[in-house]
């Protein structure tokens, strides 16, 4: 936690006040530090998910269901702060608040995605089924990822296509791109604390039944 | 620097600083959230086994 407040705080301070201003779009660029690392977070926690959830298919381990459960929320939180910056930086410079390109289209899939496996698995009461029903709906919705990523390849769309993920050299200049990558790292580990209270939560909840949970509950009156 | 000039964002000030705070709000709701959700668990947990002690 530390760590990632380390993080967002250098990444801020070089993307607020030392990243120079485009000549493009002036200084409405600066919404990139969020949208981007947002982004890449919503499918990234996404696939993290989907993953988790094949491992607890296949060899039933209960701390995979439990992290990918965790997952949902934060990740639809992220995919949500996306779509919105992302509405906040189309208004500015392409005087449209939402379009329906494919780049803007398959993410706001990705957040019905969250939001279809997170309902589904409130609607099951059983633990161990709610997690395998939920990790084959995230497995199907897998196909999404590539489709965002690639969407602004495939299709000729509003939004712009990849700048760093490119191939070789990144289409960014250096003082751009250390806050972006700053910010992105600080929102991975934010991302893996937050999970793991989530889980801790989860954990105990399911656990009630064992000794040790009965032990860490007499320590803690 | 200018502060002024800092927050006006080049005329992009409300965009720029509605984002931020939206990631703000966002950032501090999920670490808020599973603190909330702690405290009820542990509060449901000790009264499962409160009754529990009284059943055996």
């Amino acid at each position: 936690m530390g760590l990632t407040v380390l993080l967002l705080a250098v990444g801020l301070y070089l993307g607020l006040f030392i990243a120079p201003v485009d000549y493009q779009q002036g200084e409405s660029y600066r919404i990139m530090f969020i949208h981007v690392p947002a982004a890449w977070m919503s499918m990234f926690i996404y696939v993290s998910m989907a993953g988790a959830g094949a491992i607890g298919l296949v060899w039933n381990s209960k701390l995979s269901e439990v992290f990918a459960s965790a997952c949902a929320p934060i990740g639809a939180s992220f995919t949500f702060l996306a779509l919105v910056t992302g509405s906040l930086w189309g208004k500015p410079m392409w005087g449209a608040w939402w379009a329906w390109d494919a780049r803007l289209t398959s993410e706001l899939i990705l957040f019905f995605l969250y939001i279809g496996y997170m309902a589904l698995q409130a609607s099951i009461d059983d633990p161990k089924r709610a997690a395998r029903a939920s990790a084959i709906l995230a497995l199907v919705g897998v196909v999404n990822i590539p489709i965002i990523h690639f969407s602004v390849e495939w299709w000729n769309t509003l939004h712009q296509p990849a700048s760093v993920s490119k191939i070789g050299k990144p289409s960014i200049h250096p003082s751009m791109l250390a806050p972006l990558l700053l910010m992105a790292i600080g929102f991975t580990t934010y991302f893996v604390a937050v999970a793991l209270m989530r889980m801790r939560n989860e954990i105990l909840e399911r656990e009630k039944h064992t000794t040790w949970v009965v032990q860490v509950l007499e320590s803690k009156p | 620097m200018n502060w002024s000039e800092f927050f006006a964002m080049g005329g992009y000030g409300a965009y720029v600083w509605n984002s931020y705070a939206l990631a703000a709000v966002i950032l501090v709701l999920n670490v808020y959230l599973p603190l909330r959700r702690r405290r009820v668990v542990l509060r449901m947990l000790h009264e499962f086994l409160r009754l529990k002690g009284q059943t055996k």
